[in-house]
């Protein structure tokens, strides 16, 4: 078998799997009476068109990357961390617990302060799954879950009771929404509703590079999550580094949390998470579970999410639709990923190929 | 005592959706797949049920009959996806966890997306009407709290025993739990591993999606994005605790819905925590729940989560 054809063959396959994916949400649009190519331009091309969009498109990329790292790590150990909803909620309620606390420090003090409380709030909502998996066995799919409606709960009890803007009491609205944050806590914004976060995102995507390929560490994580038995047998405490990415991953949800509500939105408000937490894991399994795959990854699935916002309006199609289009991209990739991975497949495929040119001759 | 009955009469018809979700989610694990799916075919189930009585009476009144309809091509739909899911779990053997997930926000976004499409807002539907059943819905207490609601709750407990002679006594169910168990010693005896796993499929989905459409036609009586609220991870919860047998998933489903019956009778019980508390309790006892049952996984098919290839020696 020689290397062209397996290039071919891994080259075709990938282009199957693209397709596949484009008929069925065409399919999809179809039903719905949508301008199939009008609503691809819509939601790929359009917003990269003026630069109002592209800073939206931007802003939303960085809490998936950084949730998305996140995911990876979790995954190259061996766990599935579906719960980052909940721990982005965490994340932002311990944020803005800190800021309405303590608002007359000063910014260098303050916002360092209250993003680390992000990173330990979510990191507190990721290391419950991780040890109920690492001494209890329990399934961290279903746990993660659990927690994300725990979280949900509390994150709206929080708002609608403890952290209530007092203006919304006078005015009787009731929104459900913590009051505007003083300004020394807010992020930098570069241009529209961009802002600094997003070079926190990069650094963070290097130092993830560096700790889960150039150290001991990372090696041991990944370790324990290709081969967990043999892991053991070489020494290393898969407990420990179960529970250990669980609440890494976890601090980078908190993190992304911290950043959106300093960033973006500058007060606690209701959806804030957005679903980022269920895009970010099929952000990393797209970016390949690696850095340098998921920040590019990351920018396209903020296309997609902010893209289907425009869709609405743009060719009557709902937004609902990224949603759909997300889950048949995760389906899609680790069908896609068995496929590529069996040889006995590649070797019928190309015995086929071969046969056939020998009857032709 | 009134609010205690009113409660316990509630528990009953709550636990339709869970109870039947969970008997299909424990007919693809007792064949050894990992469904976490359920939750989205559960809405699309909760939306199509709920779509065709909506098409038909315009929101209005509509014959008994396409309520029926409805529950029936919910079904239908629902064994669709557990086809598909199969396609993609047992002849592409993707790794179940992630390909559940992925089916999962497939569901919900289909529902959710084809929803704004074809109803737009928030709609009711008559629904299915109560009807209690002569003579017994007249014993006191008793008969309100097991004996007077939709004759879908009736069905749904009578599967139970149906499941278990299904699971037990039925060729088909040795096949089912041979696929699972040992999947190798079930090929060498001449059992079709990939088929009987789809039919456990199929059968998982037609269950999730009849339950999305209890849902949506007998209990709430519309569709919203909420709707299934985690029922179908719940539901999945469920099979582990009651260890993959349908008795025990039932009691397990009546338990779950008492807790999730409380948050609507908290003002009667006379309790001033805030409703988020109460809201969240279900999803608490799931996570102690399955903290504690995790241990015992003995009774667990040997082969859940894992893929059959009969040409690779192991």
């Amino acid at each position: 078998m020689n290397n062209n054809f397996k290039l071919l063959y891994k080259l075709s396959i990938i282009i199957i799997a693209i397709l596949a994916t484009l008929i069925i949400s065409s399919a999809i649009l179809l039903v719905l009476g949508a301008n199939v190519p009008k609503t691809f331009y819509t939601i790929c091309i359009m917003p990269l068109t003026k630069m109002g969009h592209l800073t939206e498109v931007l802003i939303r990329a960085i809490p998936l990357c950084v949730i998305a790292l996140g995911v990876s790590i979790a995954y190259r150990s061996g766990i599935i961390n579906i719960g980052a909803e909940g721990q982005m909620a965490i994340g932002v309620l311990s944020f803005t617990a800190i800021a309405l606390s303590f608002p007359e420090l000063p910014k260098p003090i303050l916002l360092p302060f209250a993003l680390l409380m992000s990173v330990l709030g979510g990191a507190l909502w990721g290391f419950i799954p991780g040890i109920l998996k690492a001494k209890l066995n329990v399934s961290e799919l279903l746990s993660t879950v659990m927690l994300n409606y725990i979280a949900a709960q509390f994150y709206s009890f929080c708002l609608r009771i403890v952290m209530l803007d007092p203006a919304e009491k006078v005015n009787g609205s009731g929104t459900p929404q913590s009051m505007r944050l003083t300004s020394n806590i807010e992020l930098t914004r570069l241009a529209g509703r961009l802002h600094t976060g997003i070079f926190i995102a990069l650094v963070l995507a290097v130092l993830v590079y560096l700790l889960m390929w150039k150290t001991t560490y990372g090696f041991k994580m990944r370790a324990s999550g290709a081969q967990s038995r043999a892991a053991r047998y070489g020494g290393i405490n898969v407990t420990w580094y179960v529970i250990f990415s669980m609440i890494l991953s976890g601090a980078f949800a908190g993190l992304a949390g911290g950043m959106e509500i300093a960033g973006v939105h500058r007060r606690a408000i209701e959806g804030v998470t957005n679903n980022y937490g269920f895009s970010a894991v099929v952000v990393a399994l797209f970016g390949g579970l690696h850095p340098a795959g998921i920040v590019p990854a990351s920018f396209f699935f903020a296309l997609l999410i902010y893209g289907a916002t425009l869709a609405p309006r743009a060719v009557n199609v709902p937004a609902n639709i990224v949603q759909v289009m997300q889950g048949l991209i995760i389906i899609v990739i680790v069908t896609t990923q068995m496929v590529l991975s069996n040889a006995y497949l590649e070797d019928k495929v190309y015995r086929m190929i071969v046969k056939n040119k020998k009857e032709v001759k | 005592m009134d609010i205690l009955i009113n409660i316990l009469a509630m528990t009953v018809p709550f636990s339709v959706a869970l109870l039947l979700a969970s008997l299909g989610e424990m007919f693809n694990q007792r064949a050894g797949v990992f469904n976490l799916g359920c939750e989205g075919v559960m809405a699309i189930g909760a939306f199509i049920g709920m779509l065709i009585p909506f098409m038909i009476g315009g929101g209005g009144q509509v014959p008994l009959y396409w309520n029926v309809v409805g529950l029936v091509v919910a079904s239908l739909v629902g064994a669709i996806f557990g086809l598909f899911f199969g396609v993609v779990c047992v002849s592409f053997r993707a790794p179940q966890g992630i390909a559940g997930i992925g089916l999962q926000m497939f569901g919900v976004g289909i529902a959710g997306t084809l929803f704004r499409h074809f109803v737009g807002g928030t709609q009711s539907i008559p629904g299915l009407p109560s009807a209690p059943i002569p003579f017994l819905s007249k014993i006191p207490v008793l008969g309100e709290i097991l004996f007077s609601h939709n004759i879908m709750v009736y069905l749904s407990f009578l599967f139970v025993p149906v499941a278990y002679y299904i699971l037990f006594k039925t060729s088909w169910g040795l096949k089912v739990r041979a696929v699972g168990t040992h999947p190798r010693a079930a090929d060498s005896m001449g059992i079709n591993v990939n088929r009987t796993r789809y039919e456990a499929l199929m059968v998982g989905g037609a269950l999730a999606g009849l339950a999305g459409a209890y849902l949506s036609i007998c209990q709430a009586k519309m569709f919203s994005d909420e709707l299934i609220a985690g029922r179908g991870f719940i539901a999945v919860a469920l099979v582990y605790f009651g260890h993959w047998n349908p008795v025990q998933i039932m009691l397990g489903a009546l338990l779950f819905s008492l807790t999730q019956t409380i948050q609507y009778n908290v003002q009667g019980l006379g309790l001033s925590l805030p409703y988020e508390f109460f809201v969240m309790l279900p999803y608490v006892v799931v996570v102690i729940v399955l903290s504690f049952t995790s241990r015992n996984q003995r009774t667990a098919p040997t082969a859940l989560g894992k893929s059959f290839n009969r040409e690779i020696r192991t």
